[in-house]
């Protein structure tokens, strides 16, 4: 899938991946290949990203953010 | 006709100016380039927020916004004038300051009478022609423009959400440059607290997605978390092309003031090799002259 994660100020990450973890205001979830389009709402914690299956974890702060999926498209619009 | 020597020394010193301006439209040019790139990409995100906010509050009873569309009338209204630390860049100050002014004599005329209109100016020079033009300006900002990141936007945008909040304000107005390109700035005049509602026949095609979106954890909650990010995010967008457009004026004004120079110097030149021509003529029939009576 691809994602993208940008900032008011800048584009943090643009590419593949595989999975990614999110500090979502309800708790934290991941996304996977062919998610369902969701909407959802990020608190103050880490993304966590993997590009490959079994691939190294990365991670990114995030004040906060809004997540949208849609059609394998990933868009995190983070602070 | 002027003498050789003040000639030169008029070149002389419009050159040096001349200089000065090319050297500031350089800097200004590649000042602009980075706000440009900054406020280009900012656009993306702002215009991606909406459209989830839309997507949100498409089907939800009202706007669902809530406390920060609260319209209680304009009784105590706050004005915004972004302007710029620095002068020389043509009209891009004197527009915001024009706009304010006549907003205060116009439409607010009474709440400024009554003591309830208050300005708030982002921008040195803005704050300076207010004051200079008998105006009380409350609070001036000079700071932001230092280091313009949103960081430091959100200090501000949260003073002001807080304000309106505690009913400090009811409405509060942004007076902006808008960057479009080097060359144009369009002014506006934004209200930008309580929020405007969108016009639902926007006309951009953003209503047509109606994907099944699942909602995580519901539409409320998540309209609630993400629509003081949006008003933040729409003051950082209105100072960032603020920035732009002022490194635009400024690189017009001062491209203008080198074309103008070069135009003086050439004038300059003329008078100053029409003028050494004519005292090398006389000289020569001075001397022709006088061999002439000697001959005689």
């Amino acid at each position: 899938m691809n994602l993208e994660i940008i900032t008011p100020d800048r584009e943090i990450y643009k590419g593949d991946a595989y999975l990614v973890q999110l500090p979502g205001i309800d708790g934290s979830f991941e996304i996977l290949n062919n998610h369902a389009p969701l909407i959802s709402a990020l608190k103050e914690g880490q993304i966590k990203l993997k590009k490959t299956k079994g691939g190294k974890d990365e991670f990114f702060e995030v004040k906060g953010g809004v997540i949208e999926v849609l059609d394998n498209k990933v868009l995190i619009l983070a602070e | 006709m002027s003498s050789l020597k003040e000639v030169r020394t008029r070149i002389a010193s419009v050159k040096s100016t001349r200089q000065i301006t090319s050297a500031m439209k350089m800097v200004a040019a590649s000042k602009l380039r980075r706000a440009q790139n900054a406020i280009l990409g900012m656009r993306p995100y702002a215009s991606k927020l909406n459209e989830i906010i839309q997507n949100l509050s498409h089907d939800l009873e009202g706007t669902g916004e809530g406390i920060w569309s609260d319209d209680r009338g304009d009784n105590k209204v706050l004005l915004i004038p972004v302007t710029s630390n620095r002068g020389l860049c043509g009209a891009f100050n004197i527009n915001i300051v024009k706009a304010t002014a006549e907003l205060i004599r116009g439409k607010y005329s009474g709440q400024y009478n009554n003591g309830n209109l208050h300005i708030y100016s982002i921008g040195k020079k803005g704050a300076d022609t207010l004051k200079a033009w008998g105006f009380k300006v409350d609070e001036v900002n000079t700071g932001i423009f230092d280091d313009l990141s949103f960081d430091n936007t959100v200090a501000v945008a949260e003073q002001l959400m807080n304000d309106f909040l505690e009913k400090k304000y009811d409405k509060i107005i942004l007076i902006y440059n808008e960057f479009k390109n080097a060359a144009v700035q369009i002014l506006r005049g934004q209200q930008y607290l309580p929020v405007a509602q969108q016009d639902s026949a926007d006309g951009d095609g953003l209503t047509t997605i109606q994907a099944n979106y699942i909602f995580e954890p519901d539409k409320k909650q998540i309209l609630a978390a993400i629509v003081p990010k949006s008003i933040k995010v729409q003051l950082y967008k209105a100072l960032l092309d603020s920035m732009a457009a002022e490194h635009g004026a400024r690189m017009t004004a001062m491209h203008l003031a080198t074309e103008n120079a070069d135009e003086l110097l050439k004038n300059l030149r003329l008078s100053y090799n029409k003028a050494r021509q004519a005292s090398i003529t006389k000289e020569i029939l001075e001397i022709v002259g006088g061999a002439e009576a000697l001959k005689g």
